[in-house]
């Protein structure tokens, strides 16, 4: 077991994404946050709080649940509980910053882009991740980027944050043949 | 040819299971029954360590000839009797066309004597086409060979009509063989009504539908002094009916089936078809009740209601499903396990319900017990054969049987009927 | 939440009270994707859906046809009356030809109680009942529970009444069953000969009396009442149905202010239910089809998003 990531870490990440979506979009207008279930959701509260804190201003933030929309759908064997989607705004036209707590395959975020597809048509759709460990299996890259973490296929990453998770925040590699 | 039956424990209805004898068929009677009988040229069957009683005597089976014969024939069903250890079978008149001419009774037995296997009673039906409206040609029927009429599969709903039938039937000397099911009643029900069925949302045939009938006939027999036998009696308030209209000297008699004996209407919440059957399965205590009438005499004797139905009649949903289950094969088994093994009656009294009732309520005086010169109408048992119900071991053109798959213990070893072997279990041979 | 373990949907006699939660959580995310602009997820695209019906229902086929399609799943529809069902073609036989095209699951309606478990025994397709004669609906007791809850916020401790022919319904049993598993306390209210034997061992309480049953009512049900009723004896009128059960604007006050009032429809205006009742500000019968779709969505989707077995 390897901590890459402690409390203290998760946090700064989170403030340095805020300032980086800001200076990419030039401020907050038309940004809205779109968090997946669960860790995703988490983080995106975090972000908002984060510009509201910088910027003086609060930003629209969702939740959305890509479970209907994954491609392994028949293959995996326990079936995913389908949670809602909570999107209480218009999407069509808005600077969409999509949010996950890993990036690994990438199919995930796949799932996501056919949900948001089928929400409305955003102006653009940008990705920030506390972590990307690399394995692409589709041709999707992070805008934002918390901590890369270069992992074996056979690791596991943890991500543990203390609103969805039992104890403080942390990131950790768990097993793998090394 | 003379058959010799060597080592014979045998059991007779009311008496106590024989020391080991021998026993003498000859000219289709029994000739001796004796400690040591030299064999002088007779064929020689061994019994030893099985059980030897009088074969068994169904009041009540559809054998389905004439009209249905993709369901029974008289072969088929014959062969099913037999392989039950049945020796006397009295088949019901709801066939096409019914048993209702003395034409159609010589037919049966003209069929019946060709097969040869055992013996067939037809019984003629109460009414011209089971219809209801008009007695049947009864002093005719008896002639032909009829002891019994039923409008069997239907209750006879005119009370007037049912008076004028046991009237006319006691000069006939028939016993009237009522299905005891008032139809406005059962008005189409399926299964047992109850809460059962209102959970399974099928429609319910009350207890009431029997009942009435019951008790309106027993009014009846006392007011006319005439007989009535109840068929396939299936409720536990029939029996105290029947157990209080036999205290006060009414000539009532009755029938139980193995499956009312043994099956509760829990077996319907498969909504396999098998268990769909006229009158439905009861509750537990219709089921106890069924057994202490047996126990106590209320209940005369066990008629298996052998009701073959073809798979593709019965593969439907459970309302359209046509009622009945095949009985003759598992009637014994059945009555072995529920009743002797489980202590409501001996050995002895089993024969008495399975034999000797039948054949005296029916006027058999040869048949129902062995004795010199009695007919030799004989069931070999074997206590200690193991065995399972299937479908590919069914001797019925029918499978509809709710038992396959059951195990049981003591099964039918030969069945001789009328002095001469008609069946023996390839496993004993 | 529990898992979801079951392949058909026949009874809720054979679900558990989480079983049922978890039917309604995926549900409401349903409820939310047929409220978008595109109301379609891709959850069972490939997946080939039958509807089987042997008995004419135009609401239920609909609803679960657009559920299916909600969910990209392809759908065909066996209608009796085209059918070969009427051909004296058994149903399993048609059923089995429907499976030989490789559908995946059928909804299945038909006039016989258990003709549903036909289908499950005799065939590898997943099977979800829409109504076999009186004995069960499950999806509109689910529709129903999920409308109580959203309205109610709760089922624990709701008094529900269900007017009408108690004995030939399938959505009363339903309701009776999955409702008693959520906590909520039944009483069932009709005319004697239309009160089922035994009906109390399900655990409702029976009543003929319309004021009893009404007072203190959180959720008042009316059930179709057929005219055929009146033929079968069960009935002198549907005259005299009226003047005692319908639910009137005067006893509906008998009930809980606010009381929800819930109709599985088609209603029969002026006999079962007065249309000032079935129109006004307590009715939620238009939401209860609304709901029907979500509910049928979540049902499809649990019986059929997972592993191939």
């Amino acid at each position: 077991m390897n901590v890459i990531m402690d409390q203290e870490q998760v946090r700064r990440a989170v403030i340095r994404i805020a300032h980086e979506i800001l200076e990419r979009n030039k401020g907050v207008k038309d940004v809205c946050l779109v968090g997946i279930r669960t860790r995703g959701a988490v983080l995106a509260a975090r972000l908002r709080e984060a510009i509201r804190q910088i910027e003086g201003v609060d930003i629209p933030a969702g939740v959305l649940d890509i479970n209907l929309y994954r491609d392994d759908l028949a293959i995996i064997s326990k079936q995913p509980v389908i949670r809602e989607t909570l999107i209480d705004f218009d999407v069509t036209d808005q600077k969409l910053v999509l949010v996950d707590d890993v990036l690994y395959t990438g199919r995930t975020i796949r799932a996501a882009l056919d949900a948001l597809a089928d929400l409305g048509r955003p102006a653009c759709i940008q990705l920030a991740v506390l972590v990307d460990r690399g394995h692409r299996e589709l041709p999707i890259r992070a805008d934002f980027v918390g901590k890369n973490i270069p992992t074996a296929k056979d690791q596991e990453v943890k991500v543990v944050l203390a609103e969805s998770d039992q104890g403080p925040d942390s990131v950790v590699v768990q097993g793998g043949a090394a | 040819m003379a058959l010799l039956i060597k080592n014979a424990r045998v059991v007779n209805a009311g008496g106590e299971e024989k020391d080991l004898q021998d026993i003498l068929l000859e000219g289709g009677r029994i000739a001796r029954m004796a400690p040591s009988i030299e064999a002088n040229g007779a064929e020689v069957i061994d019994a030893a360590g099985k059980k030897v009683l009088p074969g068994f005597i169904d009041l009540h089976v559809h054998l389905r000839e004439p009209g249905r014969e993709d369901k029974e024939t008289i072969e088929s069903g014959s062969r099913a009797a037999v392989k039950g250890g049945f020796t006397s079978i009295f088949c019901m008149p709801n066939t096409t066309p019914a048993i209702d001419t003395a034409q159609t009774v010589q037919y049966i037995l003209d069929q019946a004597r060709k097969v040869g296997l055992v013996n067939v009673f037809p019984v003629g039906a109460i009414t011209k086409n089971r219809a209801g409206v008009e007695i049947t040609e009864m002093m005719d029927l008896r002639r032909a060979g009829c002891l019994g009429v039923s409008d069997d599969g239907r209750g006879l709903m005119n009370a007037g009509l049912m008076r004028r039938a046991l009237e006319y039937a006691k000069m006939a000397d028939l016993l009237v063989m009522q299905h005891c099911e008032d139809d406005n009643l059962s008005a189409k029900g399926v299964m047992n009504e109850g809460a059962l069925s209102t959970l399974l949302g099928l429609k319910g045939d009350p207890v009431i539908a029997e009942t009435v009938i019951i008790a309106r006939d027993i009014e009846l027999a006392r007011y006319l002094h005439t007989r009535v036998h109840f068929m396939h009696v299936s409720a536990a308030r029939s029996v105290d009916l029947i157990r209080r209209a036999k205290a006060e000297g009414i000539q009532v008699s009755c029938e139980a089936t193995p499956h009312h004996f043994t099956l509760t209407e829990e077996e319907v919440r498969s909504f396999d078809t098998s268990t769909k059957v006229n009158p439905p399965l009861r509750g537990r205590e219709d089921v106890l009740a069924i057994k202490a009438g047996l126990k106590d005499g209320t209940i005369d004797c066990i008629a298996t209601d052998h009701a073959p139905h073809t798979h593709e009649d019965k593969e439907v949903e459970y309302d359209g499903a046509p009622p009945g289950l095949i009985g003759l094969e598992t009637a014994f088994a059945l009555a072995f396990q529920e009743l002797v093994a489980a202590g409501v009656l001996t050995l002895p009294q089993l024969a008495g319900k399975m034999s000797l009732a039948p054949a005296r309520l029916m006027g058999l005086a040869n048949k129902g017990e062995l004795a010199v010169g009695k007919d030799a109408d004989i069931v070999i048992l074997d206590m200690e054969r193991e065995w399972q119900v299937s479908k590919e071991d069914t001797a019925s053109r029918s499978r509809n049987s709710p038992f396959i798959g059951w195990n049981f213990k003591g099964r039918v070893s030969v069945t001789i009927c009328g002095g001469k072997v008609v069946y023996t279990d390839a496993r004993t041979s | 939440m529990s898992e979801w373990k079951h392949k058909h949907l026949l009874d809720l006699q054979d679900t558990t009270r989480g079983d049922i939660e978890l039917i309604l959580e995926t549900a409401r995310s349903f409820k939310e994707v047929s409220s978008r602009e595109i109301k379609k997820v891709p959850a069972l695209r490939g997946k080939t859906v039958a509807m089987l019906f042997a008995e004419p229902s135009t609401r239920t086929r609909v609803s679960f046809e657009l559920a299916a399609k909600r969910l990209s799943a392809d759908t065909l529809t066996i209608q009796a009356a085209v059918s070969s069902l009427a051909k004296g073609e058994t149903l399993l036989d048609t059923a089995l030809n429907v499976e030989a095209m490789n559908v995946d699951l059928v909804v299945v309606r038909h006039q016989a109680s258990g003709a549903p478990q036909i289908l499950a025994n005799g065939t590898k397709m997943s099977v979800v009942n829409a109504g076999d004669g009186c004995r069960s609906h499950p999806t509109q007791a689910l529709l129903d529970i999920f409308t109580i809850h959203e309205k109610l916020g709760r089922t624990d401790g709701v008094r529900v009444a269900i007017v009408g022919d108690i004995m030939h319904s399938r959505v009363a049993r339903s309701n009776i069953s999955g409702l008693i598993k959520m906590g909520a306390s039944v009483v069932v209210c009709g005319p004697s000969t239309l009160l089922p034997v035994g009906i109390e061992q399900m655990g409702v309480e029976s009543t003929t009396d319309i004021t009893k049953a009404l007072k203190g009512a959180d959720v008042v049900m009316a059930l179709r009442m057929q005219k055929e009723r009146q033929q079968d004896s069960f009935l002198p009128s549907i005259a005299e149905y009226v003047r005692e059960f319908c639910i009137t604007p005067e006893r509906l006050k008998l009930a809980n202010h606010k009381a929800l009032v819930m109709h599985p429809g088609p209603t029969n205006r002026g006999i079962e239910i007065a249309a000032e009742v079935a129109d006004g500000p307590q009715s939620v019968i238009l939401e209860q089809v609304t709901n029907g779709i979500a509910v049928r969505m979540a049902v499809l989707y649990l019986l059929l998003g997972r592993r191939a077995e």
